[in-house]
């Protein structure tokens, strides 16, 4: 084995190791993970897509429109889930460990290039966003009031949901190096309830054609294709953001948000 | 992991010229250089803010320097950190363990970081548990141990993948006495065991207590690095002794001072202090002219040339200040 390949390998164990860790500690909470990971997708069904049919304020109108509606909902509670895991899972406890309780310093300390460190974080984070969305996709079809109409096109679904997952990852990693600990409210306000009243969870992006400014806007978020690749992976009918730029939206933000996430995390521990 | 390459060379440890400037302040560290051989322990003394932990940073690779050189087992820490992270456990200043996991787990975890096998980790952390006297608490969340177990479970996660040196940044700070002592013990043990040590304080008899060689830093640079008898024959050549006289006569320090030559006498209130050069053969003397005088005396001690003279002599101002 030559000394590079030794290296390589050993990086890869370090940074495996790594994420064993966060998953031992996840897997030691697992009720407090499972009741972060649904609340609310399951508060945003169940009051949408239960609730509103029950009491005759359905969205849509009628029966079809209704079951429409609780389909296209499907992929944006999905998505949703992804993205708040990111938040959740990397960039809080990266807040916290950055700053009250330094607790990084060891993993800063572990036998790998800083980059190794980060990317441990990314991965970590995109494990347990394939976990939540798996969980809220069972969750999402039994819950509405109308039969749920999926059609799941397999190529899509494997390819998007894992890119989005790092996406989620990468993005937890940035935003967890930018905020500083006294200003974590200001992740909610600013960065996670904007991304999710307008990452087209709730209706179909194509259906912005009437606010045209808002449509273009809203690009820079990039909840918008997750939720519009999980529109096309699982459903049929509901019209969605054509695959190129779902796909280019997706790996563009997802290289930016490694670049920004691994800078960041640098800056933050090496002086 | 690949076993490192040790090389001729018997130093663990070369700092050349470290020099760091943040930007837009002063120089936190200007010019530092010293190198440790393997087994020995070195201790960095001064005060805070002299420029110790900015230095501890550079040589664990959290710090860039802005120039000079570390070399750890002769690997550039800025050329190459992630191998000279292998050489190298950190205690650092603040309590930095990982809250989630339990005591046990801090280790193993650690362990598999740096490429030890779950079993090898898992018999290594109970070997360290029992040596720190941590087994009990094995299971426990490190939240409920004690500021001595903290530190003791510190240090047991540096040594634990046998770093080539144990770097340890004001180890005692805020520990109560029976811990710091437990905590000295414990780096007595490692070093005679082989384990080289670098350990910066601002306490005087722990540097005097523990270590081979001492660099005395201020204001970001070392004034003088030798073993402690040598930088106290150097820079506190001088004894002290002092006594309370109470009720003697103010003139009486001038009389001793002609019965006593070689000495610098001073009076204040009842307390008499001596300084001297050898105070051997200055003692009984004394005695006999306090007695001739019949002069009664209280509280007699005599101090050696200590390190806070040796600090004092070096930049002028006391380590407490």
């Amino acid at each position: 084995m030559s000394l590079a390949t030794a290296t390589r390998s050993h990086y890869t164990q370090t940074i495996w190791s790594l994420v064993v860790r966060d998953i031992r500690v996840l897997v030691s909470r697992w009720v407090m993970f499972l009741v972060r990971v649904i609340s609310q997708p399951i508060l945003i069904v169940f009051v949408l897509a239960y609730v509103f049919p029950k009491i005759g304020q359905g969205i849509g109108g009628n029966a079809a429109a209704e079951a429409k509606f609780s389909t296209l909902l499907v992929a944006g509670v999905v998505g949703i889930s992804i993205i708040t895991q990111g938040i959740q899972a990397v960039a809080l406890p990266l807040v916290q460990e950055f700053s009250f309780t330094r607790e990084i310093e060891d993993r800063v300390l572990a036998p790998v290039p800083i980059w190794g460190v980060a990317t441990a974080k990314i991965i970590s984070g995109a494990l347990q966003a394939l976990i939540a969305a798996l969980v809220v996709f069972i969750v999402s079809i039994f819950i509405p009031a109308t039969t749920v109409h999926l059609s799941v096109n397999w190529p899509l679904v494997l390819t998007i949901i894992p890119i989005a997952a790092v996406l989620s990852g990468a993005l937890g990693l940035a935003i967890g190096t930018i905020v500083p600990p006294t200003q974590v409210a200001f992740i909610f306000a600013i960065i996670l309830l904007p991304m999710t009243f307008l990452g087209a969870v709730y209706y179909p992006w194509t259906s912005l054609g009437t606010i045209p400014w808002l449509k273009w806007a809203v690009l820079i978020n990039p909840l918008i294709y997750i939720n519009e690749g999980l529109r096309a992976a699982l459903t049929t009918g509901i019209p969605h953001m054509n695959l190129y730029g779902v796909y280019g939206g997706l790996i563009g933000f997802f290289l930016l948000l490694v670049f920004i996430g691994i800078r960041g995390f640098k800056n933050r521990v090496i002086s | 992991m690949v076993a490192p390459d040790l090389g001729p060379q018997n130093l663990a440890i070369e700092v050349k010229d470290l020099v760091k400037t943040y930007p837009g302040s002063i120089a936190a560290v200007r010019g530092v250089s010293f190198s440790i051989p393997r087994g020995s322990v070195y201790g960095l003394l001064g005060p805070n803010g002299a420029g110790k932990t900015t230095t501890f940073g550079m040589i664990t690779t959290r710090v860039i320097p802005t120039s000079g050189t570390v070399l750890i087992n002769g690997i550039n820490v800025v050329a190459k950190p992630a191998q000279a992270k292998s050489f190298l456990g950190v205690v650092p200043q603040s309590n930095t363990l990982d809250r989630s996991p339990s005591v046990r787990e801090n280790l193993t975890f650690h362990g598999r970081y740096f490429g030890m096998t779950s079993k090898e980790a898992r018999t290594k952390a109970d070997q360290l548990l029992v040596q720190f006297r941590l087994q009990e608490r094995a299971a426990a969340p490190v939240g409920a141990l004690s500021g001595g177990m903290a530190q003791r479970l510190m240090v047991a996660r540096a040594v634990m993948h046998s770093p080539t040196i144990l770097v340890l940044d004001e180890p005692t700070t805020g520990l109560d006495p029976q811990s710091r002592l437990a905590l000295w013990e414990i780096l007595r043990e490692l070093n005679a065991a082989g384990q080289t040590i670098l350990l910066s304080t601002h306490y005087m008899d722990e540097a005097d207590e523990l270590c081979e060689k001492i660099a005395i830093m201020d204001h970001g640079q070392v004034l003088a690095l030798d073993t402690p008898a040598a930088l106290k024959r150097s820079y506190a050549k001088q004894a002290r002794i002092s006594l309370d006289l109470q009720g003697a006569d103010p003139g009486l320090a001038e009389m001793l001072a002609e019965a006593l030559p070689g000495t610098t006498i001073g009076f204040v209130g009842s307390q008499l202090t001596i300084s001297t050069d050898d105070p051997t053969d200055l003692l009984p003397m004394l005695v006999k002219e306090l007695v001739a005088m019949d002069i009664g005396y209280r509280n007699l001690s005599v101090r050696q040339g200590s390190l806070e003279s040796v600090f004092l002599a070096l930049t002028g101002r006391d380590l407490r200040e």
